[in-house]
């Protein structure tokens, strides 16, 4: 890849938003080393387990970031937060024992442990009770759970669809429910979204991007804007044209296929909300793939995940995937048939 | 070959043996989601009862999928021993069943029999087992396999330790494998999933995880789960893997979607057998679960039991190190639930000794799925009963680079100490000598990670 093509468009897109507030987190967030930058991108299918088409998964890792690795009601809106509070409010009018935070904090841990833990977000140095984990452990364990499904869907805002200036379209689902179980009605458009696209769409584009709220509305809510913005931008630099950029409510990743066939796309970049993990619940994805069409195969899907805060900064990511698309478009081919391509 | 029963003063007609298999499951929302399965609970158990007087026969002759069309087919078709096929093959499912069952029938007669069954009529078998009778019956198998070590012995649950890291960086890796490593993780095998799929990094992972387990002269063996052509191609750049990892799929269309055939996987066990590091014979490790296939819309109108099963018929021919089934990965659309998810792992852990196969489970969940991490500790429960050969460990059971929950490193502890079962022995023996077991279990010292340092 190239990397000074991306650090100049990060750059470009940094300026451009001038003192946006959004753009603050960057700076504190550690620029990947030239090591991890090649580790941005992997193919869908190869990691073991990951071979199910529907599932978006992804890592996540929170070590270049300042902040504790484990962070209460990371997914929860401060009204969530406030209604925490006034529960407990009500009941301190009944007892008099003062309410305060739940203590999550570990005992002493040794130089070893800490030493270890600065490598890896993972669980370890937790000690044990018997062979069994400790209380605290157990429960701080349970209680990112607990946050990562209530996190689970969502819808992206009406605020955000204009800021982006993207319509709206919808697949055959018509409800949460209906969108985990029959992954099949989420791989199609719904008939009044198909004629839609027909009229409103840009026909044969070197590039469409997509975007959906998957499993997270709130990876599409935190990341998409500076994701799509640097994508744009990288994509202006590099002289490919993009079509007509459009929202999908619930939609699935093989929906591309569907849509790559009826606007007839070169390349499809298909941005959205991966399924939360315990550690963050804003992970987003972006889905890549050469010529996208009904029957296409899992292995000819990239993907770069983990994008967020935490993980792979938007900014970054956007302005990698212009030259992953850049790459594509080159070879005439993505994932397993590029690889093969490129030697 | 009859597919009709009159049930309870109904009458249920099966329009096929793919439609009687199908409708015969127990409630899998795949199944549902392929538009197959049982419309009634009463429909499914008339499905079980035409099943039961089908003969083994009648499903070897009725292939679900021919084998002109498919790989698989063929690969299952020609490992069959015709002399033991002959000797079963006029036994109902109902007898076979109970043959199974029978208290005459150990360790010897399963493995023999094993020889004379497709991969369809161990599924159509465990579509009459109740939970407990597969508990029950794996746990007469004994399957050893042996890569550096081996494992599978009787007595024995080992665990593959699961250091994944968000980046693949080292050092965060190795503190991950050095807390497994306290606990007395990692006998089966230490493998990480790559976040990378690249040579290069693939490269580098193998080369950490071989240097660390030679210093400290662990009796065990290492992997990284990338892409099979990529693993070759570290390999054949001179980087130590003990074994080749594949997912594996019951059809040859869906093993084509994960870019695989039964060609790829004999150029593989040619080149890890010249160039691998792993003693062997056995040099391979498969995952797989239930769902892949029709997620990979090749799953040909046939129900996800009897697709699982093919997998193992697929795995068997490469005579694996260790199978694995992911089973609580895939998500909710094919596994709905808690008692989807301890069925399915019962059924695939079953399967896999019916084929002789050293089978191990993934026993995990996603965080979209109705499961929580309780669920999962009552299979690990029913599963280590049954004999399970190894089950997958990551710290605390939250895999940072996979985003989903398997079962802990204290949870494989404390399975092992509730049981009275050991790792396996020469890897017991390594544990003791670093202290980390004494008396056959953890000892004061273990679970710390500093143990590694020097």
């Amino acid at each position: 890849m190239n990397e000074q093509l991306v650090s100049m468009i990060t750059q470009l897109v940094m300026e451009k938003m001038g003192n946006n507030a959004s753009d603050k987190s960057y700076h504190d967030t550690a620029v990947p080393t030239e090591n991890q930058k090649e580790t941005l991108i992997k193919f869908h299918n190869t990691v073991a387990n990951a071979n199910y088409a529907d599932e978006v998964v992804s890592p996540s890792t929170i070590e270049q970031s300042n902040e504790p690795l484990i962070k209460l009601y990371h997914s929860e809106s401060s009204n969530h937060e406030q209604s925490y509070y006034s529960a407990s409010n009500d009941e301190s009018t009944y007892t008099s024992v003062p309410i305060t935070e739940f203590k999550f904090e570990e005992d002493e841990v040794s130089e070893s442990v800490q030493a270890a833990k600065k490598h890896t977000p993972a669980r370890i140095g937790v000690g044990r009770a018997g062979t069994r984990p400790k209380t605290k452990t157990w429960l701080k364990f349970r209680l990112d759970h607990a946050a990562a499904v209530d996190a689970v869907y969502g819808e992206v805002t009406e605020e955000l669809l204009q800021k982006l200036n993207v319509f709206q379209v919808t697949t055959k689902v018509t409800d949460k429910e209906e969108y985990i179980t029959r992954p099949d009605l989420g791989r199609r458009l719904s008939d009044e979204s198909k004629a839609l696209l027909q009229s409103k769409c840009q026909k044969n584009p070197k590039v469409q991007i997509i975007i959906s709220n998957g499993l997270s509305a709130s990876a599409i809510e935190e990341n998409v804007q500076d994701v799509y913005l640097a994508l744009q931008q990288s994509l202006s630099n590099l002289k490919i044209e993009i079509g007509t950029t459009f929202y999908i409510d619930k939609g699935r990743v093989a929906l591309m296929d569907e849509i790559g066939e009826l606007l007839q796309a070169e390349v499809i970049v298909y941005l959205i909300g991966e399924r939360p993990g315990l550690v963050s619940a804003e992970s987003m994805s972006a889905y890549i793939c050469y010529q996208p069409r009904i029957g296409t195969v899992e292995a000819d899907r990239m993907v770069v995940s983990n994008i967020h805060k935490g993980g792979i900064p938007p900014l970054e990511a956007g302005a990698y995937l212009g030259t992953v698309v850049q790459k594509i478009l080159h070879y005439k081919a993505s994932g397993v048939g590029l690889v093969a391509k490129e030697g | 070959m009859k597919l009709s029963v009159i049930f309870g003063g109904e009458k249920y007609n099966f329009n096929s043996l793919k439609d009687v298999m199908a409708k015969a499951n127990e409630e899998k929302s795949g199944d549902q989601l392929a538009g197959i399965a049982a419309e009634s609970v009463q429909q499914r158990i008339a499905a079980k009862a035409v099943l039961s007087e089908l003969l083994v026969k009648d499903i070897r002759e009725n292939p679900l999928v021919p084998q002109e069309n498919d790989e698989v087919s063929r690969i299952i078709e020609g490992d069959i021993n015709e002399q033991i096929y002959g000797e079963i093959k006029n036994w109902s499912i109902e007898q076979l069943r109970e043959y199974i069952l029978s208290n005459e029938t150990g360790d010897r007669e399963l493995k023999r029999l094993s020889k004379g069954m497709n991969s369809e009529i161990i599924a159509a078998v465990t579509k009459l087992m109740s939970n407990l009778d597969l508990v029950h019956a794996a746990n007469k198998v004994e399957i050893l396999s042996t890569c550096n070590i081996t494992i599978g012995q009787k007595g024995t649950l080992s665990s593959r330790l699961q250091p994944n890291h968000p980046t693949d960086n080292i050092d965060g890796i190795i503190a991950s494998l050095k807390e497994g490593l306290s606990y007395g993780i990692g006998d089966a095998v230490i493998g990480i999933n790559p976040v990378d799929d690249s040579v290069e990094s693939v490269k580098k992972v193998l080369h950490a995880t071989k240097d660390f387990i030679n210093d400290w002269s662990i009796p065990t063996q290492n992997c990284v789960l990338a892409h099979i052509t990529t693993q070759m191609k570290a390999i054949k750049q001179g980087a130590p893997a003990d074994m080749i990892f594949q997912s594996i799929a019951g059809t040859e269309i869906a093993n084509r979607s994960f870019g695989i055939s039964a060609d790829l996987i004999k150029e593989a066990e040619e080149l890890v057998k010249k160039h691998g590091t792993g003693t062997g014979p056995n040099l391979f490790y498969f995952e797989t679960g239930q769902g892949s296939e029709l997620s990979a819309e090749a799953h040909m109108g046939i129900d996800q039991v009897t697709l699982e099963s093919r997998n193992y018929g697929f795995a068997r021919h490469f005579n694996p190190y260790i199978v694995n089934t992911v089973v609580g990965f895939i998500g909710p659309e094919y596994l709905y639930n808690n008692k989807q998810v301890i069925r399915a792992g019962l059924e695939d852990h079953f399967m896999g000794k019916m084929h002789g196969l050293p089978m191990g489970v993934d026993i995990c969940y996603t965080n979209h799925i109705k499961a929580d991490q309780n669920d999962i500790e009552d299979l690990s429960v029913l599963l280590t009963a049954a004999g399970v050969n190894f089950i997958i460990a990551a710290a605390m059971g939250d895999d940072v680079m996979l985003n989903y929950q398997s079962m802990s490193f204290h949870d494989v502890a404390t399975l092992l100490q509730t049981f009275g079962k050991k790792p396996a022995p020469e890897y017991l023996a390594w544990l003791e000598k670093m202290g980390i077991y004494e008396n056959g279990r953890l000892s004061a010292r273990a679970g710390d990670l500093s143990i590694f340092e020097r």
